[in-house]
């Protein structure tokens, strides 16, 4: 059965019809810079988290912006940058499909066992 | 007491200090979000500099001289910032292509005046030539964009060699005060700099896609008090504060 995906970017919803391909708001014909999504590593060993979304011409510039932009208090070691067009993401409208199967089932969740008190970190 | 290290400390307060304030007149004007924000934090990297300098030159010159009085009390003839920090900004091209031909200056300068046998100055230096290493990189990378970029950037790009070539001799030319301190081995040997200078910026301009102009004419004076017309509108709205209400804090 084939289906019918659509492709969802991240930061698709609720810019109007075009989404985050159409980040002018002079509504000019200017050019503007892509959207690049922004990763820090805060410390040596920690995972790269989102911390935010900037405009860059291309990686580099993307990279020295980060820098700029979200390191300019000790925020971070590393910096990871992402076009944000090639992030895709999930479908707000589907959340029901996709999230609301897991509320009820209380037991996928290992609760249920007794554990000697001397374990810790479980 | 040193008279000419008190100058030459000065020197470089001064430099970091002017250059620092125009940059800092970008800050709300910057051509996108990112850049005003960058063009920000070198200005402020500057007023860093130029606060340890200046700190050090008032333990120098003694008589009560705080890093305050030194940046908010002394008049043009006292100031010598080189005068390619104290030209207006111009458009983005010409800002950062300022930039480009002074931090290559000051990331030649600084690696050199770490070895200086003063060590203050050289801590300084060692200091500054982290923040100088990316000023250089920012700067480079705007040069090639303008210069490789569009008809538009290319010229203006073009314009602003034209305009602020005339003011890069200077850099190299020494003042008495630094003449005696190379001497010393506390100052830097500017004619080392001129060399290596002159490659990286043939290096980047060559990857900008422009020529370095021909003329090797330079306007000096800065070093030694003589200013453009420029620094005077600095200086009446930095100091106009401290001038008017002496002492005043917040």
């Amino acid at each position: 059965m084939k289906q019918y995906i659509k492709k969802y970017y991240y930061g698709d919803y609720g810019e109007g019809k075009n989404g985050a391909a159409d980040i002018s708001t002079s509504g000019s014909s200017k050019q503007e810079w892509p959207l690049w999504e922004v990763f820090i590593r805060s410390k040596q060993g920690l995972d790269h988290k989102h911390v935010g979304s900037l405009h860059a011409a291309d990686a580099q510039m993307a990279i020295e912006n980060a820098r700029d932009v979200y390191t300019r208090r000790n925020e971070g070691i590393s910096i990871w940058v992402v076009e944000s067009k090639y992030i895709h993401a999930s479908n707000p409208d589907e959340a029901d499909a996709l999230y609301d199967p897991a509320n009820d089932k209380a037991y996928r969740h290992p609760t249920f066992y007794d554990l000697p008190d001397e374990l810790t970190h479980i | 007491m040193n008279p000419s290290l008190i100058d030459y400390t000065l020197h470089l307060a001064d430099n970091a200090l002017i250059i620092g304030h125009r940059n800092s007149e970008w800050c709300g004007h910057g051509p996108v979000l990112e850049q005003d924000i960058a063009i920000s934090n070198i200005a402020l990297d500057f007023i860093g500099q130029a606060r340890n300098f200046y700190q050090y030159a008032a333990e120098l010159a003694g008589n009560n001289a705080t890093e305050d009085t030194l940046a908010f009390l002394r008049d043009v003839p006292e100031y010598k910032n080189v005068l390619i920090t104290e030209l207006p900004n111009g458009d983005w091209a010409q800002t950062t292509l300022r930039q480009f031909l002074f931090s290559t200056y000051q990331y030649y300068f600084y690696q050199q005046l770490q070895n200086s046998s003063d060590t203050r100055l050289a801590a300084i230096a060692a200091k500054s030539l982290k923040e100088v290493t990316y000023h250089l990189r920012w700067s480079s990378e705007w040069v090639i964009r303008l210069g490789d970029g569009t008809e538009e950037s290319k010229q203006r790009l073009l314009t602003a060699v034209d305009e602020l070539w005339n003011f890069t001799g200077e850099l190299f030319l020494p003042a008495a005060y630094e003449t005696a301190l190379m001497q010393e081995d506390i100052g830097v040997d500017l004619s080392i700099i001129r060399e290596q200078w002159h490659q990286k910026v043939q290096e980047v301009f060559a990857e900008a896609t422009i020529q370095i102009p021909e003329k090797s004419w330079a306007q000096q004076g800065g070093k030694t008090g003589i200013h453009t017309e420029h620094l005077g509108y600095i200086l009446a709205e930095m100091q106009f504060l401290q001038r008017a209400y002496p002492g005043a804090e917040w």
